[in-house]
């Protein structure tokens, strides 16, 4: 399982694409954000922690369809799935895959883009805090709608309408954990259930989206 | 004589066949019964005025865009248990209808708001829900239509169906954690104190069983259709073979 994580963090790292594609998007939409809405700093702090979770959550998107594709194309998911080792451990490492290359970045990148929209300074912790809790289970989420739709050609489009409804309490909890950070108050509940979350779909999802894969292979 | 006789698609036919008309008699009557009875025949509600009128179509709508996904969600877990042809197709020709009253409970809620509330849409937590509830159910019918092999389709509509479930009580709870309700509480309980006026409790029940009604219909009716396409399939399969 080790060795597979290492292989999906290779060939993402090294084929290009995947790896930065998703921290520019994450950029962008921050940059066209002031844009949009006019550069006075008081609307942007005000926003600035639901702008930045959207943005890690469709930068998060974007790069899904790319999970189970190539494997499935050039058969490695066949031989994947016979192999020894548990489809479920499969699942989970290209799950932390995807992790390691969209969600940490985001995670880490998220502290220099909230300046770009004055961000209160007491919400970073908390917006790291809430990334780093709340990204996995975007992952997962993301790699099970990915496991549903391994098999179609053009499946990036439905992808995306299977996946956004099953990411609204993760955006609901991460964003109101940074805003009640700001804001100084008690962000315990938001933080908790995040962390259930994101461990509830790394418990559980695994086995879904490893059915789903049995069944597009059948 | 067990239930699952109705599996047998032509058990299914012949009874579906059977007992339609009863079924589709049954709705046309408690709904014009309970319309007319609601819209003409009940008085104005204090502070409502003759908006509280939308009632008899808002409630039973909403009740059963929920219990649609409801028996979307049996009907998966049969397919997935039991490998149940029927029941998949069912599923499948649930989704629609239930689609269509989420769209109809969320249309009467905005005509109801705009003079009541003094807008056509808050994002309030029900209404929220609701609209969350309504992209569900376009991702389920989008992903049947998406996958060619009918039994793959089944089966990973089945899993969507009941991951969907779970995130759509979870995003339930999450949405009222996050906003507080312009829309009013519950106020059809059975154990509460505080309900609604019999005046207006009496006419409402019977729209609800003519939706619940009408929705049993429909699905028969759209099942039927599922399995005479189903049928249709084979036999140009077996053409070709031949």
């Amino acid at each position: 399982m080790i060795a597979l994580l290492i292989r999906d963090l290779a060939l993402a790292i090294r084929a290009g694409g995947g790896f930065g594609l998703g921290l520019a998007f994450f950029l962008i939409v921050v940059v066209l954000v002031p844009f949009g809405v006019g550069p006075e700093s008081a609307i942007l702090s005000r926003i600035a922690p639901g702008i930045l979770w959207v943005g890690a959550l469709l930068a998060c998107l974007l790069s899904l369809d790319r999970i189970f594709a190539l494997d499935f194309e050039d058969g490695s998911l066949d031989l994947l799935a016979t192999a020894p080792i548990p489809l479920e451990g499969v699942v989970a490492m290209k799950a932390a895959a995807h992790w390691v290359t969209t969600g940490l970045p985001l995670t880490l990148a998220a502290p220099g883009l909230g300046l770009l929209l004055s961000l209160d300074p007491a919400a970073y912790g908390w917006l790291v805090l809430s990334l780093a809790l709340g990204t996995p289970a975007l992952s997962m989420i993301g790699t099970f709608g990915a496991a549903l739709t391994v098999g179609l050609k053009r499946g990036g489009l439905l992808l995306s309408l299977l996946v956004l409804p099953l990411y609204v309490p993760t955006l609901i909890f991460g964003a109101e954990a940074v805003v009640r950070g700001a804001a100084g108050q008690s962000n315990a509940t938001p933080l908790l259930m995040l962390a259930g979350i994101t461990l509830a779909t790394l418990a559980l999802l695994p086995f879904a989206a490893a059915a789903a894969i049995r069944i597009n292979l059948r | 004589m067990s239930l699952w006789e109705y599996a047998n698609p032509k058990k299914f036919m012949q009874t579906s066949q059977a007992v339609l008309p009863v079924i589709w008699g049954l709705t046309a009557l408690s709904m014009v019964v309970g319309l007319v009875w609601g819209f003409f025949l009940t008085p104005e509600a204090e502070n409502f005025g003759s908006t509280v009128k939308i009632i008899y179509l808002h409630v039973p709508a909403a009740m059963m865009a929920i219990n649609a996904w409801v028996m979307m969600l049996v009907a998966s877990l049969i397919w997935l248990i039991r490998r149940h042809h029927v029941s998949a197709l069912a599923a499948r020709a649930a989704a629609p209808v239930g689609l269509t009253m989420t769209v109809i409970a969320l249309v009467t809620g905005a005509i109801w708001g705009q003079p009541m509330w003094g807008t056509y849409w808050a994002w309030d937590p029900r209404l929220t829900s609701f609209l969350i509830l309504f992209l569900f159910y376009l991702g389920y019918i989008a992903l049947w239509e998406a996958i060619e092999n009918p039994d793959a389709a089944a089966d990973l509509t089945s899993v969507l169906c009941i991951v969907g479930s779970v995130f759509a009580l979870l995003s339930r709870y999450a949405v009222n954690f996050w906003n507080q309700g312009l829309h009013q509480g519950a106020t059809l309980s059975l154990d509460k104190q505080e309900n609604i006026a019999n005046v207006f409790w009496f006419p409402l029940l019977v729209c609800m069983g003519a939706f619940i009604l009408l929705f049993v219909a429909l699905v028969l009716e759209r099942t039927r259709t599922e399995i005479r396409a189903r049928r249709i399939k084979a036999l140009i399969a077996r053409e070709r073979m031949a």
